[in-house]
């Protein structure tokens, strides 16, 4: 078991890689040896991320370090004494296996809702492979610590997106849809391939922790300055913040319903990375301010725009799209907030470490943020799974043309009330929890802003009131599909509502357990996420 | 001062790659945000990665180096950096694939709408 | 575009010219450890050279020839090896490159510094390039082949 929690982060991307790869070779033996066989990856997939958050919530709670392609010693001494780590290392501290859970419940879900699924249609095989491959592409980049790395997987993940949006081709939006994602995906791409090479002219070295340290040491220069900004507009772009949300409710009400919910956790992931450079790489001085309060603007537009366009949304997928995208605005609020917070601490000259024990409002915004991306994951994954079971049931997509379906799917509905009721932040639900964290810290900064953020909840639960009458009020309907959804389709659903209920009950566990930790290690795990690299050669 | 730190002699002669990944690049913005037909777009997507890896390979460049090759190679000469070519030949790679799926999404948007026209093909509102 | 294909003096020069660039382009794939090109390179080369088959001869001269389940087979075969391969070293590391300096099949010792270059060195890096250039080949041509016969039929569903 040690030798597999050692080998567990590069497993976490190599495993659905290998599933990805195999699935066209196997489907060939018939569509039940196939789902087994993905059956087992997913699996396997997820069992690996729960190994790995374990092995680091439960013990050390330093970063692990995976050398990729070497066993002794990765760092070269270079004539100048300098010595640069040259192998591509994988990185894992609290934030990565935070991420990690997060995007091994949503594949777990989203696999097993598509068996399921897409049991009348045809093409399946690249079907699975698109997703294997998209899951594989959203573990490395959490994992990585090696920045051109991360660039790939950036890739990986945007091409496999865009196919899987594309993929029902016969759909006549599908196809517009994916072309426009797929130019947006790709320019934002380019914009963090720039930077990665005016950092590499820069510094000389690709690895996260070299450059962060490089950074420390060194100051920011002006071309880190122009690098920073332009990993901020690629990765903002790729994550859905306004004004450049277009993508996201094309992205999310085109692709078949299942991945709609993996698709918000490729646009975590890249939220992921947006952190990761503004905590780790350019942690130091007080020029951080200034990006922060971007952000926090950015999170207010987001969640303003995010609510009052899902208001007027008579596609059933839009509207939870929008909702999805608003909910990004609170993620990038709370995280904000508390970069404000940490670049004014280190300006007085104080300790992060006597602010994290102390509670600081900043500290528990993070933990508001961090908490909500776990939380918006479940919530947003179980409504798009109750779509789509609603969507397969009533033919049309159209509030306006379904209607009275509450009579015949009765657990569908239970899930959907559940899951709109958690996302619009009624207690008891995990959405109360991480978003009344997320007001209390706002408060402090400017009441401004926990004002926004609580009317846009309100609004956002008449959105779900509107969308629950449309779809399952109303008389019986005559259609000869509307039924109860199949088990395979209610059990997936379950699970998330039962992350939703547990996480709701139950917060302050689950804070101190899986959410500090990851808090900490972007808070004041700087020096532990270089030392992890350079400290022991 | 730290390592490969970028000079800022304005003089033409050491700019003059730089200067044309960024004409390259501007060139690409301008064919993506104001050209009408859905191919000049995917063209002006590739204008930009052709800027940005001609700026990616320029940014090994060491003055009087050879090719980083060890087979038959001059002993004692200095070469050029190497990643940065390793980077360049990836992202050309994902550049290929970028490309390839651009233009089937076209290839069926055509089919299913008749057009090429973005201004037409606007089934997707609000 | 016609179906017919180009000219009689194109298509009598493909006939010369498409084994060779072939050839070629299996020599960069081979040399990937020693000279510039490699997996991909080398692909594109072989890649290029069933395109100028398909320009050539047009798509109805080369429909009776080509299998597609072949080339799928193919390219899910160089996929699997590729990622075969880099599971081989999973005793110390992934991607570990188990045969260099080990004195077996792509194991000569390698001196430090220029080198006519050695074709039996470099370890698991040429077998990668093999698995890589057969995936790559495969591919390209499975995109060329369907962005120029498939775009023509009509819709199916």
């Amino acid at each position: 078991m040690n030798t597999l929690a050692m080998h567990a982060p590069v497993l976490l991307v190599a495993v659905p890689l290998l599933g990805a790869f195999a699935v066209p070779l196997i489907g060939k033996l018939g569509r039940g040896v196939r789902d087994i066989f993905i059956g087992l990856i997913v699996a396997a997939t997820a069992a690996l991320a729960g190994l790995l958050a374990a092995h680091y919530f439960g013990g050390a709670g330093v970063p692990q370090l995976y050398v990729l392609g070497g066993a002794n010693g990765f760092a070269i001494p270079l004539p100048s004494g300098l010595s640069v780590p040259i192998r591509i290392l994988f990185e894992v501290d609290g934030m990565s296996a935070f991420m990690g859970l997060i995007t091994a419940l949503v594949t777990l879900t989203g696999a097993y809702f598509s068996f399921c699924y897409w049991r009348e249609r045809s093409g399946g095989n690249m079907y699975y492979s698109l997703l294997l491959l998209l899951t594989a592409g959203i573990f490395g980049m959490e994992l990585t610590g090696d920045m051109f790395n991360f660039f790939v997987f950036l890739e990986i993940t945007s091409i496999a997106a865009c196919g899987l949006i594309g993929f029902r081709v016969w759909l006549k939006k599908s196809q517009e849809a994916g072309f426009k994602v797929m130019a947006l995906y790709t320019l934002s791409g380019l914009f963090v391939l720039l930077a990665i090479a005016l950092l590499y002219g820069q510094h000389g070295a690709l690895n996260m922790a070299f450059i962060a340290s490089q950074i420390g040491t060194f100051g920011v220069s002006i071309v880190d300055k122009i690098a920073l900004g332009l990993l901020l507009t690629g990765l903002a772009m790729k994550a859905g913040a306004v004004p450049m949300h277009m993508w996201a409710p094309d992205a999310y009400g085109e692709a078949p319903a299942p991945t709609s919910a993996i698709l918000v956790a490729n646009s975590q992931a890249s939220l992921y990375g947006l952190f990761r450079v503004l905590f780790t790489i350019f942690g130091v001085g007080a020029s951080i301010a200034t990006n922060a309060w971007i952000l926090i603007v950015l999170a207010v537009l987001t969640i303003f725009v995010g609510v009052t366009m899902a208001l007027v949304q008579n596609d059933l997928k839009r509207l939870i799209a929008f909702g999805a995208v608003s909910q990004i605005g609170y993620m990038l609020l709370g995280v904000g907030v508390g970069l404000v917070r940490r670049a004014s601490i280190l300006a007085g000259g104080g300790s992060l470490v006597d602010s994290a024990n102390a509670l600081d409002y900043g500290f528990v915004a993070m933990q508001g943020g961090i908490f909500h991306m776990l939380n918006d994951a479940a919530c947003v994954g179980l409504l798009f799974l109750a779509s789509g079971a609603v969507i397969r049931a009533s033919g049309t997509r159209d509030l306006n043309k379904m209607g009275g379906l509450a009579h015949h799917m009765k657990w569908t509905t239970i899930f959907f009330v559940i899951g709109a009721v958690a996302l619009a932040g009624v207690p008891p639900f995990n959405g109360f929890a991480s978003k009344l964290l997320i007001y209390q810290s706002a408060f402090k900064v400017s009441p401004f802003l926990s004002i926004i953020a609580i009317l846009s909840s309100i609004m956002l639960l008449a959105v779900f009131v509107k969308a629950f009458q449309g779809a399952f009020m109303g008389s019986k309907t005559g259609l000869p599909e509307a039924g109860e959804a199949r088990p395979g389709m209610l059990i997936p659903m379950a699970v998330l509502a039962l992350v939703v209920i547990v996480f709701g009950l139950f917060p302050g566990f689950f804070i101190d357990t899986i959410v500090t930790p990851a808090a900490k290690a972007l808070w004041l795990g700087r020096d532990a996420y270089i030392g992890a690299v350079l400290g022991g050669g | 001062m730290s390592i490969g730190s970028f000079s800022f002699d304005v003089t033409a002669s050491g700019q003059f790659p730089y200067i044309i990944a960024a004409i390259l690049v501007a060139f690409g913005l301008y064919a993506l945000l104001f050209k009408r037909n859905l191919i000049k777009m995917v063209i002006g997507i590739t204008l930009i990665e052709t800027g940005v890896n001609l700026f990616l390979v320029m940014v090994g460049y060491r003055s009087g180096g050879a090719a980083p090759i060890y087979t038959y190679a001059n002993p004692g000469q200095g070469m050029v950096l190497p990643t940065p070519q390793a980077l360049t030949l990836t992202s050309i790679v994902i550049g290929l694939a970028t490309t390839a799926l651009l233009l089937s999404f076209a290839i069926f948007v055509h089919r299913h709408y008749g057009t090429l026209d973005v201004r037409k093909i606007k089934e997707l509102r609000g | 575009m016609n179906d017919r294909g180009m000219s009689v003096i194109v298509r009598t020069v493909t006939r010369f010219v498409y084994g060779l660039i072939i050839v070629f382009g299996f020599y960069v794939i081979m040399h990937g450890h020693l000279t510039p090109g490699g997996g991909f390179q080398g692909g594109a080369i072989v890649a290029s050279a069933f395109a100028l088959l398909l320009v050539s001869f047009g798509a109805a001269g080369i429909k009776g020839k080509l299998n597609k389940k072949l080339l799928q087979s193919l390219e899910e075969i160089g996929a699997l090896a590729f990622l075969g391969l880099a599971f081989a070293g999973l005793g110390t590391a992934f991607f570990y490159n188990l045969l260099a300096h080990g004195g077996g099949f792509f194991g000569a010792a390698v001196p430090a510094g220029p080198n006519p270059g050695i074709l039996n060195a470099g370890g698991l890096v040429p077998l990668m390039n093999w698995a890589v250039g057969l995936k790559v080949m495969t591919g390209i041509a499975s995109i060329v082949i369907v962005m120029l016969i498939g775009a023509r039929k009509e819709e199916t569903e």
